[in-house]
């Protein structure tokens, strides 16, 4: 900026773009797919080409170990992910975003999708998982239990109710007849863990599978109620899928050879 | 030339249009009164409001120093310009990221501000006001500072020859000189804060009639409540457009003067 005319344009460049991200607080990740020709039915045994594969965030570990086992079956694939809120997700889908396979942390919110038949094949589900309570590793707040969360004076932070894992979190409570007062609603499960493992929050209510994956950085606390608050994780190919032979393959793979990786992360048995 | 003007013009304005043709105009008046967005519109405007006066507090005598820097090494005026513009094109997201860093429990200085008076900023109103002026800021110095460097420096030096403190000199002869950069400047962040998602999602969390603003409302609503998301969209848009139409060109002169 030692120019004395140039950078006027510059700065009024700068401005205009944070004036337009002001006007546009909220974007789409995905741009709406053209409408996608009715699958034909797999006759080249051979795969290949991409994948998208939107899965809830709680599965941001397990599924890229697989994907990457399939891939290694499967030469000249490649499958890649976006990871978010379930709901969020399959608000994107039914929007029309270009997605091959969906898999999401609760059976309601892969019941959009089905219903606005967009799913290719009947959704499968490949696991279960249980609410536990995250707290950092030296426990602050000294949690020990559910009833800790309405209490005013912790900082909890707990998934969005419109999400699966808040949904669970308020069947829970229920269950265990407590009030909660959280401190913030977060839009998906992983931004709870993160505000734990920061030591912003006292304490959250995630999945055991997240409080295994973040090891040492939080210390994990299960409660009976999460026994009778069990979340399905169902994975369907997507009829709007450009490579439904593909989509087909990885959710069958993912059925067939998951269980051992998706057990490994702390999920439950699908029953 | 015409046609990808047009196609820019589209891109502009066509993304504004949809969201006129498909809003739920029927249903505005009583999404906007509902529970999912009548605590985020007062949040939303109240925020905005608290974090523009501080950026006037605050952002005004950073203006002055800076307008007056003229006399300093080239590389610290550049630096200091260059940190004051960052968060216009920093992701908010980053900036809240940052904040987080710096003012949660265990961040650089959060942990001594929680260990001495057991204050801590994230998940609070203030979280909010914070994120807000931290990206509202910059339009407000960098449209002060252009508009103070415009400001005619006889009249200053008049002044004080007549006996005019420095103190007095600024705040009755220059700032005056300078208030239409000072109102564009102004606007300009309270549009800016109003807007404010990321850095606020991020650092201040999202609970509704705490930290819950318009945009972050919005945001959650899209999964399950698009006509409530779309109401919030609504009012965001006309609420940017009438700062812009209101401030005329102003805003772009503020920022020339």
């Amino acid at each position: 900026m030692n120019r004395p005319r140039r950078p006027r344009g510059v700065l009024l460049a700068a401005v205009l773009g944070a004036v337009a991200m002001a006007l546009t607080a909220c974007s789409e990740p995905h741009a709406a797919a053209p409408a996608a020709p009715p699958a034909s039915a797999s006759s080249t045994p051979s795969l290949s080409g991409t994948i998208t594969v939107d899965a809830a965030a709680s599965l941001n570990t397990v599924f890229p170990a697989l994907a990457s086992a399939f891939e290694a079956a499967h030469p000249g694939t490649t499958v890649r992910f976006s990871f978010g809120g379930s709901s969020a997700l399959a608000a994107q889908i039914v929007a029309g975003a270009p997605v091959d396979v969906f898999a999401a942390a609760s059976t309601t919110t892969m019941a959009t999708v089905t219903k606005a038949k967009l799913t290719a094949a009947a959704p499968v589900t490949i696991a279960r998982n249980a609410l536990e309570i995250a707290v950092p590793p030296a426990n602050p707040g000294r949690i020990t239990g559910l009833k800790d969360f309405g209490t005013a004076s912790k900082t909890i932070v707990v998934c969005d109710k419109q999400v699966p894992c808040g949904a669970a979190a308020q069947q829970v409570f229920a269950l265990a007849k407590v009030s909660a007062k959280p401190d913030s609603y977060e839009p998906d499960v992983t931004s709870v863990l993160t505000k734990v493992e920061t030591g912003d929050a006292d304490a959250g209510l995630v999945y055991r599978t997240d409080v295994l994956a973040a090891g040492a950085r939080v210390l994990g606390i299960p409660f009976a109620e999460a026994s009778r608050a069990i979340t399905a994780y169902p994975i369907a190919p997507l009829s709007a899928s450009q490579n439904a032979p593909l989509a087909t393959a990885f959710t069958d793979y993912v059925v067939q050879h998951g269980a051992a990786d998706l057990a490994a992360a702390g999920f439950l048995p699908p029953r | 030339m015409i046609a990808p003007a047009v196609v820019a013009g589209v891109l502009l304005a066509g993304p504004l249009v949809a969201l006129l043709v498909r809003a739920p105009w029927d249903r505005l008046g009583a999404l906007l009164a509902g529970p999912a967005v009548l605590p985020a519109l007062g949040l939303s405007f109240g925020t905005a409001l608290a974090s523009t006066v501080l950026c006037i507090v605050l952002g005004v005598p950073l203006a002055a120093v800076l307008a007056g820097s003229d006399g300093w090494p080239r590389v610290v005026t550049r630096v200091a310009r260059a940190v004051v513009a960052t968060p216009l094109v920093l992701p908010p997201v980053v900036g809240g990221i940052a904040l987080l860093l710096l003012l949660s429990r265990t961040g650089l200085l959060g942990r001594p501000l929680f260990a001495a008076f057991g204050i801590t900023i994230p998940f609070t109103t203030a979280a909010v006001v914070v994120a807000q002026t931290f990206v509202g800021l910059p339009f407000l110095v960098l449209s002060v500072e252009g508009a103070l460097r415009g400001v005619d420096a006889r009249f200053a030096v008049a002044a004080a020859t007549l006996g005019a403190s420095p103190w007095a000199t600024f705040v009755r002869v220059t700032l005056p000189l300078a208030a239409p950069g000072l109102a564009a400047g102004a606007v300009l962040s309270f549009a800016r804060a109003l807007g404010e998602f990321g850095a606020t999602i991020t650092f201040a969390g999202s609970l509704p009639g705490v930290t819950e603003t318009l945009p972050v409302a919005a945001y959650i609503a899209l999964t399950n409540d698009p006509g409530s998301a779309i109401a919030i969209a609504v009012v965001l848009v006309v609420v940017a457009l009438a700062v812009l139409l209101a401030l005329r060109e102003r805003w772009l002169t503020g920022l020339r003067a």
